[in-house]
């Protein structure tokens, strides 16, 4: 009896202690590297402030993408911390669904973002977000084998010398292809390659009166330029490959080229998964004159739903979250290479970081030449390099994809794929009310 | 006439067996094997069988990560949950549509079929905004409800299906003995539908645990079940294969072994019937 006694009294106790006036913070976010390394420190943060606790939701992102639109959409108040891309930052500030960060703290120096990430997490003006890593996409290619072709990489690559020195590398027979890049289906897939490589060839998504553009010579000649490409110098199956998918293939020495995130230069150069780290140069993602190159711009940022009831505390997480202790932190556990990066001018001037990460010039001269507001040769009405920042943009990208990666695969000729998503686009278009 | 059963014909038939049983197997093995390797050897071109580096650093980084004894009793709470109450709903709607049917029966059993029809993401937002209001948001109870109510159509129909073959003359006999409705169905029809009441059980108790659309929108982190614990390690950049291997394999042990151990009852369940 009075063991149980005891036990019903421990039992109360411990029961009683989170009753006590403690701030339970729940925060959505994605499962990257970056991500998971926050969550191991998040103790330092709770050390720090013992009046808040931290709960973890991680997801998928196109699985919190719908989770956490949902909740915010019908003002769930199930998260007070969300992680969310550069893409839904406008839309869902203009809706009224994100609080504006006003209360940083003192020491946050704002002005040390990135322009051009600040740009993207701001409107009116206002912060909506922080963010916390930031990306473009570049060309990272395997030095050896150029060396063996006679080739030097230019620091600015055209695509036509991206294109003459992928055919020269591929070595069908030996497992080396010249170039690996995004062919699975989706808006975030191999749109965000194939959107920003068409902006170097000139072509846009939306005309100034939201006309879609597909049936413009731009774009086929973007669209058929791909697609030879892969067929002369690209892996098999390559309709379905994502980023993953290329990161093996290039880790396991069978990529020449590689055209993606930017944050994947710390993979392939980390000995412990790549055969390759050795072998690495990086240059700037491929332009064709006209003046914009084929990189693309993206953040993940943490951010406040306005339905959250504790704003005070989520804001301090954020704050320390993204801020310039939080990069030290992280480098004194694991070192300057780990540390989440693309958001902080004063990073690409420390000496530490610059020579941890060979690829830091080249991740800052990428996230430079991507600009949200001026993305293509023409003008047009949206924001957003590989995305156009409207709610209806992630469905269009998806369907225009499907069609992209079926003339990849060659179930469909690129004529053909061109306008099916010509009239895809036109008909969500029209739906939507952009245009009669 | 009785087929020869010849020791040729019997060797080729259990070979075509167990590698047709193998050929569906494999998935999962793969799942199984491909959680004690390395990522890098998880994702290698060509892939090594058996000849890897073989560790256990995938479990262990799982566990250090995620609080996978949350997310199981979660499961097990909102799966047994809403299979017992759905069962406690459908025993009676199913014996009185088995037993006592009107004109209207077959439509009423369409109607509840019809339910299934349409995609839950239909409905996502209207359940939403209702959990919300009755503050249902990332609670068990929460998903024990809506799991419950997903799968009651199901279960009434299996039920109804295995009622129908109960000869109704061993019911009249016991009314003519006297027993009461609550005692006929206690003592003499429950006995009876055992095994359809058992795989009825089963096959809702899977269905239950690996339902992945409502419990990722419903749930956060106090209700979450392990459909959650899989889909936090899925990421479309990094990589992350042999954890989420691991992380799946973690999540489907359990049921893996209920299911094992059942067998028998789940495959009298699923071809009652079909045989007469």
């Amino acid at each position: 009896m009075k063991h149980i006694l005891g036990a019903v009294c421990g039992a109360s106790v411990l029961l009683a202690v989170p009753a006590m006036a403690e701030t339970t913070l729940t925060i959505a976010t994605v499962n990257n590297g970056d991500m998971i390394r926050m969550q191991g420190l998040t103790s330092e943060f709770t050390k720090a402030n013992p009046d808040i606790s931290v709960k973890w939701v991680t997801l998928e992102e196109n699985v919190l993408r719908q989770r956490v639109t949902t909740d915010i959409a019908t003002k769930g108040g199930q998260f007070d911390v969300l992680t969310i891309g550069t893409y839904e930052v406008p839309i869902w500030a203009k809706k009224g669904w994100l609080l504006p960060l006003a209360n940083l703290g003192a020491d946050y120096d704002v002005a040390d973002l990135l322009p051009k990430i600040k740009d993207a997490v701001s409107a009116d003006g206002k912060l909506y977000a922080a963010p916390f890593y930031g990306e473009s996409s570049m060309v990272m290619y395997r030095t050896d084998l150029f060396d063996k072709a006679g080739l030097k990489m230019p620091e600015k690559p055209t695509w036509d010398f991206v294109i003459d020195a992928a055919k020269k590398i591929t070595d069908k027979n030996g497992g080396v292809y010249g170039i690996c890049l995004r062919g699975k289906a989706g808006w975030g897939e191999n749109m965000a390659f194939l959107s920003a490589m068409a902006n170097s060839y000139g072509a846009r998504w939306f005309d100034e009166k939201w006309e879609p553009q597909f049936n413009t010579p731009e774009w086929k000649t973007t669209l058929t330029t791909y697609v030879n490409l892969m067929k002369d110098a690209g892996p098999p199956g390559a309709s379905s490959n994502g980023f993953n998918e290329n990161l093996a293939l290039f880790d396991a020495g069978k990529c020449g080229m590689w055209i993606d995130a930017t944050v994947a230069a710390s993979f392939v150069t980390n000995p412990k998964d790549s055969k390759v780290a050795d072998k690495v140069g990086f240059a700037l993602a491929p332009n064709t004159g006209l003046g914009k190159n084929a990189n693309w711009l993206w953040a993940w940022n943490l951010a406040i739903p306005a339905g959250s009831k504790k704003t005070e505390a989520a804001e301090k997480f954020i704050a320390w979250a993204t801020s310039k202790d939080y990069t030290k932190l992280v480098a004194s556990k694991e070192g300057w290479a780990n540390v989440p990066p693309g958001t902080r001018t004063s990073l690409y001037t420390n000496p530490e970081y610059l020579k941890a990460a060979p690829f830091a010039k080249m991740t800052l001269a990428s996230i430079d030449a991507a600009d949200p507001n001026k993305p293509t040769v023409k003008p047009v009405p949206y924001v957003g390099v590989q995305y156009a920042a409207i709610p209806e943009f992630q469905g269009i990208g998806t369907q225009v994809g499907q069609q992209f990666s079926a003339a990849l695969a060659g179930s469909m000729t690129v004529d053909a794929a061109l306008a099916a998503a010509q009239s895809a686009t036109e008909r969500e278009m029209k739906r939507a009310g952009y245009i009669k | 006439m009785a087929r020869k059963s010849t020791t040729q014909r019997v060797v080729v038939s259990t070979i075509g067996a167990w590698f047709f049983g193998f050929l569906i197997f494999f998935p999962i093995l793969w799942m199984v094997l491909a959680s004690f390797k390395t990522e890098l050897e998880a994702f290698a071109i060509p892939p090594s069988f058996l000849f890897f580096h073989w560790t256990t650093e995938n479990y262990a980084t799982v566990q250090e990560r995620s609080d996978y004894l949350l997310h199981a009793m979660n499961s097990i709470i909102i799966a047994g949950g809403s299979t017992l109450i759905a069962l406690v709903i459908a025993v009676p709607a199913a014996w009185s549509m088995a037993f006592s049917p009107t004109k209207r029966t077959k439509d009423i059993l369409l109607w509840m079929l019809s339910t299934k029809m349409m995609p839950p993401v239909g409905v996502l937002v209207p359940i939403y905004l209702i959990y919300k209001a009755f503050g249902l948001l990332d609670s068990r109870i929460g998903l024990v409800f809506i799991l419950c109510l997903g799968n009651l159509p199901i279960v009434i129909w299996m039920l109804f299906t295995y009622f129908k073959e109960i000869p109704r003359d061993i019911l009249e006999a016991a009314r003519m003995d006297g027993a009461t409705i609550g005692r006929e169905l206690i003592y003499v029809l429950t006995p009876m539908a055992i095994p359809g009441l058992a795989s009825t059980l089963l096959l809702n108790l899977i269905l239950a645990w690996n339902e992945a659309f409502w419990t990722l929108n419903l749930s956060t982190s106090n209700a979450a079940p392990l459909t959650t614990f899989i889909a936090s390690y899925s990421s479309p950049e990094g990589l992350f294969w042999a954890k989420l291997s691991a992380a799946s394999t973690l999540a489907i042990a359990p049921i893996l072994v209920l299911g094992w151990f059942s067998q028998k009852q789940l495959v009298r369940g699923l071809t009652f019937g079909a045989v007469k």
